[in-house]
């Protein structure tokens, strides 16, 4: 036990309590929370920036407008609705299609007008939120995402995770949807996280759980050795997060449109750390070496070149050989 | 001192400061650490029969003084048509009983409760140098000689004292004791002779009187020691064997020379002294030496509020260890429930239904619960009548589940109506959201890991000790306090988590 304890120390795991204790309470002051607490609020900010993000379709803040659904909807046949203050991908719900009264769920499972009524007012009343508070449904477009990601994806929409410390890009996944993941790309919900070489955008191996897998369990198609498009500006969207909510230790997640190239899905300021186990290391000896850098403020670019010269593998071939 | 320290200076404060204050209780004012304990207390009588003579009567008792060993608790005196006032100073206490006229035999009365008290109390104040006794020859040099004699084999008061009474011993065949013996017949006389030797050797002494209490005892014999003053302290010493100390069950009553009761115009027909053990509770006891010391400390006591009120705080008092329970099984061992400190207040009712039964009854109320929420989901109730829906459900079900086992003749279904209702809906709605978005199985997984920490929290505050702690010694609060504040500060690994990143321990993957 202390053998693994003290090999876990040394590899530079970083476990929940001093994720809290030395990264977020320190790090992320409470009063940006609400920028990335608030989706909708987080989606200005980032616009103003000139990120890219999902088009917002409507937002439905009162009890009412759940019946006036046709109008919130307008034309769009197409959408996901999101509670404002989610946590976890609780309460997501993606529709792909619509006919007349009936919607088509990411699983192709039909969802009557008064379910999705129902979700609304659900959404609405607070079920999702963080504390239970009153929410706003945001109905956002749906991503198409880029073909590249097919043979690694059953439903839904592949997202690229990357964690920002102090606005440099420390480390990322890709997160696959699973038939077990109903289309979600939340890991705890059954997605295969997969590890990302930081300099060239190449996957690595992934885990689903705390198990290692080398292939995608509904494509049967290989993990690793696979190249994410548009990476170097994914990375580059990932640090220039950092200006727009000043939050020092910062989940960033990111989805490649078809059309639109990558966009920022949303931000997270307590992001979660199985993305160690499936880039098999320790985020700790990375965010030491962002904290040596001591008080420089580098632009966003500047901190990119650097990130993937200090985090990058300079032989990510060899890795995509290791047995996973 | 920075910030990042201030939490040790604080946590160490908290739990110091609570740990003395329960030490101090205990040391000083002798609370009882474990429930139940029962200590003695003894039921001193001295009954005084007196027969008038002529004219107005007087009678008077001396008093116990307080004193090392003892304490007087509470005290009383029968003395129909008597005057009665009660001299006191800091060494000596006397009662007077007057009246004018007296036509027939009177009998009087005093009763003292007296516990243990470990304070330590001289009985006389610091005495003056005796004058040498003036005795005739032979008796002048035999003093001389024996003197002496004790001098050359002793060291310092204490050995002097007691080869003194080793040379007046019964028998003793050094001549020059032998010719002072002759006229000892009792232990006073004795002591009385050990202090006109110590007088020659200008060594201030007294003699103390009180009564041995141990058993009960009709009518318990008067023992007197001497004490001799080394210079600094009172020094008991049995005149009859030499031994040194107070023995544990010599309660000193009065000192000196006095007689315990004197008379006037009346003659003494009868003293008897009468002991009686009785046992108390020792909390009982502690919280009235607190009341005779009038300690702060003792005075912001629980044991004040009326009795319901303590059973309140009993069981508020009680939360901070449950809570630390949920600490330790989050932040360190890496466990997670529905409701952070949910698990707590179920284990506070389960206080009341005992732990096999009340999971049981939580298990059945939350399953009954659920599917109702699941027929509820299917009304499309919005959020906030349905959770209340939930609610009234769960406080129906409770109801049903009391009249049944009541009508079964069965107890502890009556006490399923201390489960905190508004915790159980909560814990339904959570589960039942956990149930659609990630599957049964995770939901009763988290639902039995609640009820999994709810149990340990149990097991901890329905530990007996604790429970009167939190009462007698609220102030362990403070360390619990001073634990959390501590453990607040902990940044390393949860247990779940060697497991849950076991894969990245091995080999160094940099």
């Amino acid at each position: 036990m202390s053998g693994v304890l003290q090999s876990m120390r040394s590899n530079g795991v970083l476990g929940l309590n001093r994720r809290n204790g030395d990264y977020i309470l320190k790090m992320n002051n409470r009063r940006f929370f609400p920028l990335v607490d608030d989706k909708v609020l987080c989606k200005e900010r980032l616009q103003e920036r000139g990120l890219a993000v999902p088009e917002l379709i409507a937002l439905a803040s009162y009890m009412q407008q759940a019946s006036h659904l046709g109008e919130l909807l307008g034309e769009h046949n197409e959408f996901v609705i999101k509670p404002a203050h989610g946590s976890g991908g609780d309460g997501i719900l993606v529709i792909k299609d619509r006919k007349s009264d009936y919607f088509v769920d990411s699983d192709g499972q039909l969802v009557k007008r008064a379910d999705l009524e129902h979700h609304l007012t659900n959404v609405i009343g607070g079920l999702y939120s963080l504390g239970g508070q009153p929410d706003v449904a945001m109905i956002e477009s749906l991503v198409h995402f880029d073909p590249a990601f097919s043979d690694l994806t059953y439903h839904g929409v592949p997202d690229i995770r990357v964690i920002v410390y102090r606005g440099y890009p420390v480390m990322a996944m890709v997160r696959l949807p699973t038939r077990e993941s109903h289309g979600k790309a939340n890991l705890h919900q059954g997605a295969i996280g997969v590890g990302v070489d930081m300099a060239s955008g190449i996957t690595v191996g992934g885990v689903s759980g705390n198990s290692v897998v080398s292939v995608h369990p509904d494509t049967g198609s290989q993990i690793a050795g696979f190249q994410i498009p548009h990476w170097s500006r994914m990375v580059s969207m990932a640090a220039h997060c950092f200006e727009a909510v000043e939050l020092g230790y910062l989940g960033v997640d990111i989805v490649l449109d078809e059309e639109l190239g990558p966009l920022i899905l949303e931000l997270n300021a307590r992001p979660g750390l199985n993305i160690q186990i499936a880039n098999r290391r320790g985020l700790r000896h990375r965010l030491d070496a962002v904290d040596q850098l001591g008080q420089v403020n580098e632009s966003p670019e500047r901190r990119v070149e650097w990130a993937c010269q200090a985090f990058g593998d300079p032989q990510p071939d060899l890795l995509n050989q290791a047995p996973w | 001192m920075t910030r990042n320290r201030q939490w040790v200076v604080l946590s160490v404060l908290l739990v110091a400061l609570g740990s003395l204050t329960f030490a101090y209780k205990v040391v000083r004012l002798g609370y009882p650490v474990l429930p139940d304990q029962t200590s003695e207390q003894w039921i001193v009588q001295a009954r005084l029969e007196i027969e008038p003579v002529k004219g107005p009567v007087r009678a008077s008792l001396l008093l116990p003084v307080r004193s090392t060993g003892f304490a007087v608790s509470n005290e009383s005196f029968v003395s129909r048509d008597f005057g009665l006032t009660v001299e006191e100073d800091l060494f000596r206490r006397q009662a007077d009983w007057a009246i004018r006229s007296l036509d027939a035999n009177r009998t009087l009365y005093y009763r003292a409760t007296l516990i243990r008290d470990t304070r330590q109390s001289r009985f006389a104040t610091r005495p003056e140098i005796p004058q040498a006794p003036q005795l005739e020859e032979p008796w002048a040099s035999a003093m001389a000689d024996l003197v002496e004699e004790v001098k050359t084999e002793s060291a310092d008061v204490q050995s002097f004292a007691a080869e003194v009474l080793d040379h007046l011993s019964k028998d003793s065949d050094d001549a020059n004791s032998k010719l002072f013996l002759e006229n000892v017949e009792s232990p006073l006389d004795r002591a009385r002779l050990a202090q006109t030797v110590l007088a020659a050797a200008q060594i201030p002494s007294t003699l103390v009187h009180g009564v041995m209490l141990k058993n009960d005892v009709q009518r318990a014999a008067v023992h007197s020691m001497l004490a001799v003053w080394d210079g600094e302290d009172w020094l008991l010493f049995d005149p009859e064997t030499g031994h040194q100390g107070r023995p544990e069950e010599f309660m000193i009553w009065w000192r000196g020379e006095e007689t315990l009761a004197g008379v006037s115009g009346a003659l003494i027909n009868d003293l008897q002294i009468s002991v009686k053990k009785r046992m108390t509770s020792s909390l009982e006891l502690a919280s009235r030496r607190t009341e005779l010391k009038d300690s702060f400390i003792g005075r912001i006591s629980l044991l004040h509020l009326p009795v319901q009120t303590q059973s309140v705080y009993e069981v508020l008092l009680l939360v901070p260890f449950g809570i630390l329970v949920i600490v330790l099984l989050r932040n360190f061992i890496g466990l997670s429930s529905f409701g952070t400190f949910a698990p707590v207040l179920i284990a506070l009712a389960f206080r009341e239904t005992e732990l096999v039964k009340g999971i049981l009854l939580f298990m059945m109320i939350v399953s009954l619960g659920l599917v109702f929420r699941f027929y509820l989901e299917r009304l499309r109730l919005l959020l906030v009548p349905r959770l209340a829906a939930v609610v009234t459900i769960v406080v129906l079900l409770m109801t049903a589940i009391s009249l049944i086992s009541e009508s079964m003749g069965a107890e502890t279904g009556l006490s399923v109506s201390l489960f905190p209702m508004v915790i159980i809906s909560m814990v339904i709605e959570r589960m039942s959201i956990v149930w659609e978005e990630r599957g049964a199985i995770i939901s009763i997984q988290e639902g039995l890991g609640s009820l999994l920490m709810a149990s340990l929290a149990y097991s901890v505050i329905s530990i007996n000790v604790l429970e009167y702690w939190v009462t007698v010694f609220p102030e362990v609060n403070l360390i619990v306090l001073g634990l959390i504040v501590a453990l607040g500060r902990y940044t390393g690994f949860r247990l779940t988590e060697l497991i849950r990143f076991r894969q990245l321990a091995g080999k160094d993957p940099a």
